[in-house]
């Protein structure tokens, strides 16, 4: 018997669930579209040169957001110098001197992925408990004379815990950074009589440099759009001046998101400020993301023509 | 002696060899000794008693079927192998006379000393100038950069790469062609002065053209170093070895003087093997 090759039955359940499963990224894209949207036209007219150069008046219905820009790029800025080295060592132990099957990797990989999990308020209450508390308190009674100085919330404190919440990013990109490195290329500067350490150090960190790159990059933009660790840790509703000591008190742009949303004495004086406030915060972070992801394709390249 | 077609159903084509070399190959004092080597990656054994002694300044030929353990056996011999988890070994490897896997023999040194070519070329994504200069610098032989500078047009003019890059020793080695980057992994491995070269089969991912260039440098090499070669291509055995060692399921059936193995052997594995029977 001949096979029939005509069919004259229709998948209507194939047809609907390619209907659903299209309809589902549909949605995706306008949730998206409708955040960009929204706050790009209400932002857009408030978004001048002067409001970005000045600080907030008038208890925040006038004025520009100079301080809380300042203060998010420093506090990533010392975010970074602690998170970048911490997590590259990891990474580098955990992919270079400890095996896949050792009791040691696995209880680390497991802290490294609980601690991605945990809350970021979580991380906003061991921030007060451990750093403003504990090492702040200690210093202040070792160096200080038991006078207030580093017992209280502070720009390093939050820098500090956003540090913690951080690790997990730059520890997990750099490890699958320096696992992609081609074994081809250890062997070859260990068979020259290359160390371990010498091979880590002159052939796989330089190839790895911009994934650690990325990391640092991913970190830094996760850092800038985080307001529970440094809500008791050191950001400040209102400082007259710039952050210009560690122990400094600072504005930061996500919490003056907040504070703008829930603490303004005149709402609808506000809300144009607020507007263009989360436009600015979310072009920033939009910016650093597509900076990881060019950092990322060119590493890519870079290995493909390698290999 | 000539290579005498003793057994007219081989396949494989020897070149015959002039008087002195038959009786170089002949008389060339042992380099390395294999003394019973068994290896085992955790608890599978791969390879099993090899006992082999191979001779300065000679080239001597692995060939064998794939995962007979030939690649294994070369790693053993500049303690490549001690970068894998579990690997362990028995017996005893002399070079000169000492036991490189003796507890105060360092395998840094051993690497030194035992210089290694890979399958697929693997120049680090630097300079053609950093590339050979690499071995020299971690090593720590020279500091000025007249006397690196020097190691490096030495090394390249040894690996008969110099011509060819002299102008270019500053763009990347990766823009090399295959067989380029393959002599440039030779003189990179020159320029750390060993004595024993290994080699996994160098030329198993070029062009004839570029083989025929592989095969005419490790010749040249000869005179300076002892090679030894894995290969899965006969031919190549035949025509540039002095040596060649049969490998079948971890064991060495057959070692002996090339022209002999490939036209007399003595085993019937060995015959089954060159006459194409299997492999």
């Amino acid at each position: 018997m001949a096979v029939r090759m005509i069919n004259t039955k229709s998948d209507y359940a194939g047809t609907l669930f390619r209907l659903l499963s299209g309809l589902a990224c549909l949605v995706i894209v306008a949730i998206v579209a409708l955040i960009l949207a929204n706050i790009t036209i209400h932002g857009k007219g408030h978004l001048t040169w002067a409001f970005l150069t000045t600080a907030p008046e008038q208890g925040m219905t006038e004025g520009g957001i100079f301080p809380a820009i300042y203060g998010t790029v420093l506090l990533v800025l010392l975010m970074t110098v602690a998170v970048v080295p911490v997590g590259v060592m990891v990474a580098i132990y955990l992919s270079e001197y400890s095996e896949l099957s050792s009791p040691f990797y696995k209880l680390t990989r497991l802290a490294v992925s609980n601690l991605a999990g945990v809350p970021s308020i979580v991380f906003g209450l061991f921030g007060l408990g451990f750093f403003v508390k504990f090492v702040g308190g200690n210093v202040d009674r070792l160096f200080f004379s038991g006078s207030l100085t580093f017992g209280q919330p502070a720009i390093v404190w939050a820098a500090l815990t956003l540090a913690v919440l951080t690790l997990p990013v730059v520890i997990l990109t750099t490890e699958d950074t320096l696992r992609s490195i081609p074994v081809e290329l250890r062997e070859a500067s260990l068979a020259l009589g290359a160390t371990k350490f010498q091979t880590i150090v002159r052939v796989v960190l330089p190839n790895a440099v911009s994934g650690i790159l990325t990391g640092g990059i991913l970190a830094v933009s996760r850092g800038a759009g985080e307001v529970a660790p440094i809500l008791f840790t050191g950001a400040a509703y209102f400082v007259p001046e710039l952050p210009h000591k560690l122990n400094s008190q600072f504005m930061e742009l996500g919490y003056h998101v907040y504070v703008l949303s829930t603490q303004s004495p005149d709402v609808d004086a506000t809300q144009p400020i607020l507007y263009s406030t989360v436009l600015v915060l979310l072009g920033l972070t939009f910016l650093l993301n597509l900076l990881a992801m060019l950092v990322r394709t060119q590493m890519r390249f870079r290995l493909r023509r390698n290999g | 002696m000539t290579a005498a077609t003793a057994n007219t159903k081989l396949v494989v084509r020897v070149p015959a060899r002039t008087a002195v070399e038959s009786q170089q190959a002949a008389e060339a004092p042992p380099k390395i000794l294999a003394e019973d080597v068994s290896f085992f990656y955790g608890k599978t054994q791969v390879l099993f008693g090899i006992n082999l002694s191979i001779r300065e300044n000679q080239i001597t030929a692995l060939i064998g079927p794939s995962g007979c353990g030939k690649s294994t056996f070369l790693r053993t011999l500049n303690r490549m192998n001690d970068l894998i988890p579990g690997a362990r070994l028995e017996g005893k490897i002399l070079i000169d006379g000492v036991d490189i896997y003796d507890r105060t023999v360092d395998p840094i040194l051993v690497r030194r000393k035992v210089g290694m070519i890979f399958q697929k070329s693997n120049p680090f994504p630097k300079s053609v100038y950093e590339n050979v200069a690499y071995g020299v610098k971690i090593n720590g032989y020279y500091r000025r950069k007249a006397d690196i500078d020097e190691v490096v047009e030495k090394s390249l003019r040894d690996a008969a790469l110099w011509d060819e890059v002299k102008d270019r020793l500053h763009v990347s080695a990766l823009s090399l062609s295959g067989g380029q980057q393959q002599r440039l992994c030779i003189a990179r491995s020159l320029a750390v002065r060993p004595d024993i070269l290994l080699m996994d089969e160098p030329a198993s991912a070029l062009d004839p053209i570029s083989t025929a260039k592989i095969e005419e440098l490790i010749f040249e090499l000869k005179r300076r170093y002892t090679i030894i070669l894995v290969t899965h291509n006969m031919q190549q055995a035949a025509r540039v070895s002095d040596y060649t060692g049969f490998f079948l399921l971890g064991e060495l059936i057959e070692y002996d003087l090339t022209t002999k193995l490939f036209t007399n052997p003595s085993k019937k594995e060995t015959e089954d093997y060159i006459t194409g029977r299997f492999g």
